[in-house]
């Protein structure tokens, strides 16, 4: 297995798989922390969440596709704005989908994984007739290409490094909304208690809507992450979905750092088994250890110590 | 074991029958063989549905792993076949004679262990219903005694679903891939790909099925179908009370699985060959949605499920392709906000008295009323 590789040139592999497996880490984290939130927050088992990352990746197509041709003075900075607009778009869908589903689903956990699974048939769908079953790809501005020359035989591409730099800010600003803003307390307040919740006059259902917002939302930046490290087409989220649940899962559903950490490990192993093994049994060792772990200890990774 | 004086009480009795006279006689009597096989496809679906009905309505276990021993059933028969259809004879043309043709492509020279096994026909029948039994047994008792349950049940059995397809598909010298294994010819020499066999084999697999809703209904009825839906509503009070919670889950998932397993087994010889597109985590939630459609309380309702879906599926597919999808994402969202239980929960609810009145007040006029339709739910 090691037989042909040089130390070095095995030095050289295990940085870039490992930077890969940053990259990979980077969008597990940003479609696991929507997740955290929606699942492990508020307890919705949301099966259309590749869907809203989806979105937030049509979004940016159309708003690079939109700024080449009105615009093209502002190209090399679209990604920014094509982040905000993915934002909003996957928030607002999110909390159309929550005032309409959702909120009567709260008591039936179970029930909440079968409609949103018929909402993510029909989101797929929609995608398909409005975009095409073909996939999709956004050009990259000048500077986010090419690629920067460790040494000899290390190369890292920018556009992963933004990807990471990308999610490292937005994990922080989550984790400030949530538990630093006055607003993040209502929403663990609401998690915890709800009865309480409202009865010291917090408005429960507000809360409700708009934390499931802020996880839809947050799905569609990582589909706006997601543009530059690969395409994008109608079923991409469903490639995702189950790898997110393990990640959110596996770090103890209830834990922000937990999720993190999770998927730091899963990713990691991940991309270095899929160096010396092919793809598919890298895929099947790694998900076969988060289940044999999950099996052990059911609690996850990082669990909160809650009396039931 | 205390059972029931009544194994079926009036209505269920109606809706058995009522099952058997359109399976057995209306429909191969009005159906050309295509169509037929057709509703035998869907058919194999609704043995997963009364799993399903088992575990997740009775049990509440949901489990979104069912597409796993669906597809162990449906890979153990069509092994035997496979192998039956490669003989020496069959396959001079390989560089190695008597191994499956994906092996031969895929520079394999000997058959590998865990395939040999599937030359006998008993041991094939015997491992389409135990080697699922044993994987459920695993993944039940390594769940349910540490009290998983609920909502990391269904994501982790999802995940094993996720996990054998892709073992499936990465592993195309001796599993056959993304392809499946095709071209199956004969079981024990018979063809089973004239129509005459494809007849029979309906027949067969109504008989079974309908063997599979009596043994569901002896389920349902003992004790241990009480403990069961105990559990769904107080599993600590049944805890409490002295019962082994875990045990009585882990019996209803492996029954589920068995159920499933036959259900693709006879996918396998209905449909003549089984690909990974039957094992993963779509299908798997498929059968989810057959069984929530047809009522997750109710035997019956399953199998109803499971031949409605799968009929709008086929022709609306056949007609409108884009609006398939539309159709089937808002049927799930309608059923589980409006109808949490299915077409058997309207049927109970709204038909069912008006059924009943119609009947009372014929009989008070004439004392001879007559009630044609028995159909849970159409």
């Amino acid at each position: 297995m090691f037989g042909d590789y040089s130390i070095s040139d095995l030095g050289a592999i295990l940085a870039m798989q490992g930077f890969a497996g940053l990259i990979l880490f980077s969008v597990y984290v940003l479609m696991a922390l929507g997740l955290a939130i929606i699942f492990g927050q508020m307890g919705v088992i949301n099966m259309a969440h590749g869907e809203f990352m989806i979105l937030g990746a049509y979004v940016t197509w159309m708003t690079s596709n939109a700024v080449q041709h009105v615009a093209p003075w502002l190209f090399p900075g679209y990604f920014f704005i094509a982040m905000i607009l993915a934002f909003i778009a996957s928030g607002a869908l999110g909390m159309l989908v929550e005032w309409a589903l959702i909120r009567h689903l709260y008591k039936r956990p179970l029930d909440t994984l079968l409609a949103t699974w018929g909402l993510s048939l029909i989101l797929q769908q929609a995608y398909r007739s409005i975009f095409g079953a073909r996939e999709v790809g956004v050009e990259l501005p000048e500077w986010m290409m090419g690629s920067w020359q460790a040494t000899d035989s290390i190369q890292i591409p920018i556009n992963g490094m933004f990807v990471m730099a990308l999610t490292m800010l937005i994990t922080i600003a989550v984790a400030y909304v949530l538990f630093w803003s006055s607003w993040g307390k209502q929403v663990r307040a609401v998690v915890q208690n709800r009865v309480m919740a409202g009865a010291v006059g917090i408005n429960t259902e507000k809360v409700d809507r708009y934390t499931f917002g802020l996880g839809c939302g947050i799905a569609g930046v990582a589909g706006s992450a997601f543009t530059m490290i690969g395409s994008t087409g109608p079923t991409a989220g469903q490639l995702y979905i189950v790898d997110t649940f393990l990640v959110v899962v596996f770090g103890g559903a209830a834990s922000l750092f937990g999720t993190i950490a999770s998927a730091f490990s899963i990713s990691q192993t991940q991309s270095t088994l899929e160096f010396f093994l092919s793809g598919s049994m890298a895929k099947v060792i790694t998900l076969l250890t988060i289940v044999a772990i999950l099996m052990v200890r059911p609690q996850g990774l990082f669990a909160l110590k809650v009396r039931k | 074991m205390v059972i029931n004086s009544r194994f079926f009480n009036r209505s269920e009795l109606l809706g058995f029958l009522a099952l058997a006279v359109l399976l057995l006689v209306i429909l191969p009597l009005s159906l050309d063989i295509f169509r037929l096989n057709l509703v035998a496809k869907y058919l194999t679906y609704a043995f997963v549905g009364i799993g399903l009905v088992l575990c997740w309505g009775y049990g509440g276990i949901l489990s979104l792993g069912q597409g796993v021993f669906f597809g162990l059933g449906g890979y153990c028969m069509a092994m035997y076949l496979k192998l039956e259809a490669s003989s020496v004879a069959n396959t001079k043309i390989q560089s190695t004679p008597g191994i499956p043709d994906f092996m031969d492509w895929n520079q394999i020279t000997q058959l590998p262990l865990f395939w040999k096994p599937f030359h006998s026909f008993p041991v094939t029948v015997l491992a389409i219903l135990l080697v699922p039994a044993f994987f459920a047994l695993i993944i039940g008792a390594a769940m349910f005694k540490r009290r998983v349950g609920g909502v990391y049940f269904a994501i982790i059995t999802q995940a094993i679903a996720a996990i054998l397809t892709i073992l499936i598909v990465g592993q195309q010298g001796y599993t056959g891939g993304i392809n499946g294994i095709t071209d199956l010819r004969t079981l024990h020499g018979w063809d089973i790909r004239t129509d005459h066999a494809k007849f029979i084999l309906y027949f067969v697999e109504v008989v079974l099925l309908f063997g599979c809703i009596v043994a569901a209904q002896f389920i349902r009825l003992t004790k241990l179908g009480r403990i069961l839906v105990a559990m769904r509503e107080q599993e600590d009070r049944v805890r409490f009370s002295g019962y082994s919670v875990a045990n009585f889950k882990i019996f209803a998932f492996c029954a589920a699985a068995v159920f499933a397993a036959i259900g693709g087994a006879m996918f396998t010889l209905e449909v003549g060959f089984m690909s990974p597109s039957f094992v993963g985590i779509v299908p798997s939630i498929e059968m989810v949605i057959y069984t929530a459609v047809g009522g997750r309380m109710s035997i019956f309702g399953a199998v109803w499920g499971a031949l409605l879906v799968n009929f709008a599926k086929t022709s609306l597919s056949e007609s409108f392709p884009q609006l398939w999808l539309f159709g089937l994402g808002a049927l799930f969202i309608a059923v589980v906000l409006a109808f949490p239980n299915g077409l058997s929960g309207i049927w109970a609810d709204h038909i069912q008295p008006r059924i009943d009145r119609l009947f009372a007040s014929r009989k008070s006029k004439s004392a001879a009323g007559l009630v044609a339709d028995g159909a849970p739910a159409e």
